[in-house]
């Protein structure tokens, strides 16, 4: 149920992006998702690719740091109130969100998003108990590819 | 060319013989320190003749101790020293060394990350900026955990040096390596 996410540290300049990028490209790995998160003086990358562990090769191969965490990604119905219906669970269970941000494609009328939360775990039990769909990596990969 | 002669511990005698006459200088002012002031030892030869030496300058940093030595020689004695001025930094007034700088960073991390200390001058005001490389054990994919890390070593830093210093955050070997020994202080002060 949880899917794993590759965070990277980038020095807040020119070119740190890209350079990223281009070995994910270079190595043929497609992003699914994406989130840029920034300071003052740094930023953090979090991607979302098929094969995180090859991505993670390689970019620790170029000397990149890069950290695993596990995030949800939650099926949310894609009409007005859709999302204020998930978030109305985690306010009900008193459950923070670290950070979130929306997936690239949509699953058949419904629109994908990834969520951070500090235990991951109990925030699943608690959003499957209120029937929310909380989407596998099969799943979510398997419509990628569409 | 000096004579150790190590009688108290952690103090020693620059010479057995009164032939030297050693004094302890302030490393901006190149002027005596108070008795028992820490400083620059500098030496002068007062026997030699074929090849006298006045006041040369030993950038080890040390100080005199006055209480008489346990040996029982009344001849000046100094603290064993702790560093050499070459390495010493001197922002605003404040004297301290790359050690005390590692000491800080090592108390908020546990392990010492690789760092660089940069000296500017903005302003006619001399600026302190500390790099440090991100390392494995604390990246984190929360930007509120890194911020946090570098408040910590910012405060940790303030409160060893009684200086405000700005931490930057850089990737893994974001700092250049050299080979042989590292170069900590990058001084661009005198490039403005």
């Amino acid at each position: 149920m949880k899917i794993h996410q590759l965070s990277l540290f980038l020095e807040n300049r020119p070119s740190q992006l890209r350079a990223v990028c281009k070995l994910l490209a270079d190595a043929g790995i497609n992003l699914l998702s994406l989130s840029l998160a920034d300071s003052e003086q740094f930023g953090i990358l979090r991607l979302i690719v098929r094969d995180w562990q090859r991505a993670q090769s390689i970019l620790e191969e170029a000397n990149r740091l890069v950290k695993v965490t596990e995030v949800v990604a939650i099926e949310v119905p894609d009409r007005p109130g859709g999302l204020d219906d998930v978030l109305a669970v985690l306010e009900k269970d008193n459950i923070n969100i670290e950070y979130m941000y929306a997936f690239t494609f949509g699953l058949e009328k419904k629109a994908a998003l990834i969520f951070r939360f500090e235990n991951v775990d109990a925030a699943i039990v608690k959003l499957q108990a209120a029937g929310v769909n909380v989407v596998g990596s099969v799943e979510l990969f398997e419509h990628a590819e569409v | 060319m000096t004579e150790l002669w190590n009688d108290s511990p952690g103090s020693f005698h620059p010479s057995s013989t009164p032939d030297f006459l050693p004094e302890i200088v302030d490393l901006e002012t190149g002027l005596p320190c108070p008795e028992g002031g820490e400083g620059e030892l500098v030496l002068t030869t007062l026997s030699k003749r074929a090849m006298p030496i006045i006041r040369y300058r030993t950038h080890d940093i040390t100080a005199i101790i006055p209480e008489p030595c346990c040996c029982g020689r009344t001849l000046r004695r100094i603290r064993r020293i702790r560093c050499h001025s070459d390495d010493m930094i001197v922002i605003r007034g404040i004297n301290f060394f790359p050690s005390q700088i590692e000491a800080a960073l090592l108390a908020v991390e546990g392990t010492l990350p690789h760092y660089q200390i940069l000296l500017n001058r903005e302003k006619g005001l001399d600026q302190m900026e500390v790099q440090v490389e991100v390392t494995r054990e604390v990246f984190s994919d929360q930007v509120r955990a890194l911020e946090n890390l570098q408040a910590q070593l910012a405060q940790s830093l303030e409160h060893t040096l009684g200086l405000r210093v700005k931490v930057r955050l850089v990737e893994p070997h974001g700092i250049q390596r050299s080979e042989g020994k590292a170069k900590r202080v990058i001084d661009r002060r005198r490039d403005v």
